[in-house]
C-alpha cells in the first residue's frame, strides 16, 4: 500500500515529480466534521517513531559497560545531542534535554526515512514541520515567561542602542522573533522537498535518455543520492541546533 | 501577457535566489577554509558552526525554491 508514491508516472509518459509527495487515506476517519484519516504520512511517522523506539529499546537493554556495536550507535546519539545543548545552552538546558532529543531522532529519522526507495518522506510537507516549529516555539516563548516574567519582553530591547532608534529596533525584533517558527519549519520542509524533486527530476533523465545515454544522469544521481543523505542529517541537526539556540535565548537573555 | 506564461516566467525570476545561496555558501566555506589553513588546531571545533552556516545559507536559496512554486500551484 506504501509502496504506491513512488515511480508511478504522471500524464504524458514523463514522470510528475511532485507525485511522491501525494498523500493518501489509508483508513478514512471523521471525528466532527475533521478529517482525521490514517494517511501514508501517519503510517511512515508510525513507522519512525516504531524504529527509533525498538533501536533506543533494543540497544540499551543489555546496558554492558563495554557497549557493543548498537549500544555505542545509541551512546553516540545521546552524546551527540547532549553534548549540543551543554555547548548552546549551557547545564541548565538538560532538563529539556529528552524533547530536544525526541525532535532531533524523530526528524532525523523521517528524513533518513525519506531516502529509502518507495518511500514517503514525512518532513517533506510544511504541515508537518510547521506543527513541529509551533510546538518549539510556543513553548520556548512560555519558558522564557516563565523563568523571567514581564521582564522577558527586554529581549526584544537591544541594549547599547541611541533611543531615537529603539522604536524602529524592536519592531524589527518582535518580526524577526515571530519569524522563527516560519524560517525554522519553512528551510526544514524545503530542503527535503527540494532535495527529493531533483533526485526524482534526475531520474526520470535516466528514463528518458534511455540504456545508453541514460549513464550520464545516473553518474550525477550516485553523488546526489549520498548529498541528499548528508542534507537529511544536517537538517535535523540544523533543527535540533536553532530549537538549542532558541531555548538558550529564552533561558538566559544574553543579548 | 498570457497569465501562464507570466506564471511561468515569474516563477523562473524566483528562482534567481539561488545565486545568493550559492554566494553564500561560496563565502562560508572559503572563510572556514582560509580560517583552518591559517590555524589547523581550531579548525575541527568551527566544523559544526561551518554546517550550521551552510544550512542556513541554503535554506535562504530554498526560500525562493517555495516562492516558485506558491506562484506554480496555488496561483
Amino acid at each position: 500500500m506504501a509502496a504506491a508514491t513512488g515511480a508511478d508516472h504522471g500524464g504524458g509518459g514523463f514522470p510528475d515529480p511532485m507525485h511522491q509527495f501525494e498523500i493518501h487515506r489509508l483508513v478514512p476517519l471523521k471525528i466532527f466534521n475533521i478529517d482525521a484519516s490514517f494517511t501514508n504520512s501517519s503510517l511512515f511517522m508510525v513507522i519512525v517513531i516504531l524504529l527509533i523506539s525498538l533501536f533506543l529499546f533494543l540497544s540499551v537493554k543489555s546496558r554492558s559497560l563495554v557497549p557493543g556495536r548498537m549500544q555505542s550507535v545509541a551512546e553516540i546519539a545521546y552524546e551527540f545531542v547532549a553534548n549540543m545543548i551543554r555547548d548552546n545552552v549551557g547545564t541548565a538546558g538538560m532538563k529539556y534535554f529528552p524533547f530536544i532529543f525526541t525532535l532531533f531522532m524523530f526528524v532525523l529519522g523521517c528524513n533518513i526515512m525519506g531516502m529509502v526507495p518507495y518511500s514517503f518522506t514525512v518532513t517533506s510537507h510544511i504541515i508537518i514541520t510547521f506543527a513541529l516549529a509551533a510546538v518549539v516555539f510556543i513553548g520556548v516563548t512560555i519558558i522564557g515567561f516563565a523563568k523571567h516574567g514581564f521582564s522577558f519582553l527586554k529581549f526584544f530591547v537591544p541594549s547599547g542602542i541611541p533611543v531615537f532608534l529603539l522604536p524602529l529596533l524592536v519592531v524589527i525584533e518582535v518580526i524577526s522573533y515571530l519569524t522563527r517558527p516560519i524560517s525554522l519549519s519553512v528551510r526544514l520542509f524545503a530542503n527535503m522537498m527540494a532535495g527529493h524533486t531533483m533526485l526524482k527530476v534526475f531520474g526520470s533523465f535516466v528514463i528518458a535518455m534511455g540504456f545508453w545515454g541514460g549513464w550520464a544522469p545516473l553518474i550525477f544521481l550516485v553523488p546526489f543520492t549520498g548529498l541528499e543523505i548528508l542534507v537529511a542529517f544536517l537538517q535535523a541537526y540544523v533543527f535540533a541546533i536553532l530549537t538549542c539556540i532558541y531555548l538558550n535565548d529564552a533561558l538566559h537573555m544574553h543579548h | 501577457m498570457d497569465p501562464a506564461a507570466a506564471k511561468l516566467i515569474g516563477a523562473g525570476l524566483a528562482s534567481i535566489a539561488l545565486v545568493g545561496a550559492g554566494i553564500g555558501i561560496g563565502i562560508i566555506f572559503g572563510n572556514y577554509l582560509a580560517g583552518a589553513l591559517r590555524n589547523p588546531s581550531a579548525a575541527p571545533g568551527q566544523f559544526a558552526n561551518l554546517l550550521l552556516g551552510f544550512a542556513l545559507a541554503e535554506a535562504t536559496g530554498l526560500f525562493g525554491l517555495v516562492v516558485a512554486l506558491i506562484i506554480l500551484f496555488v496561483f
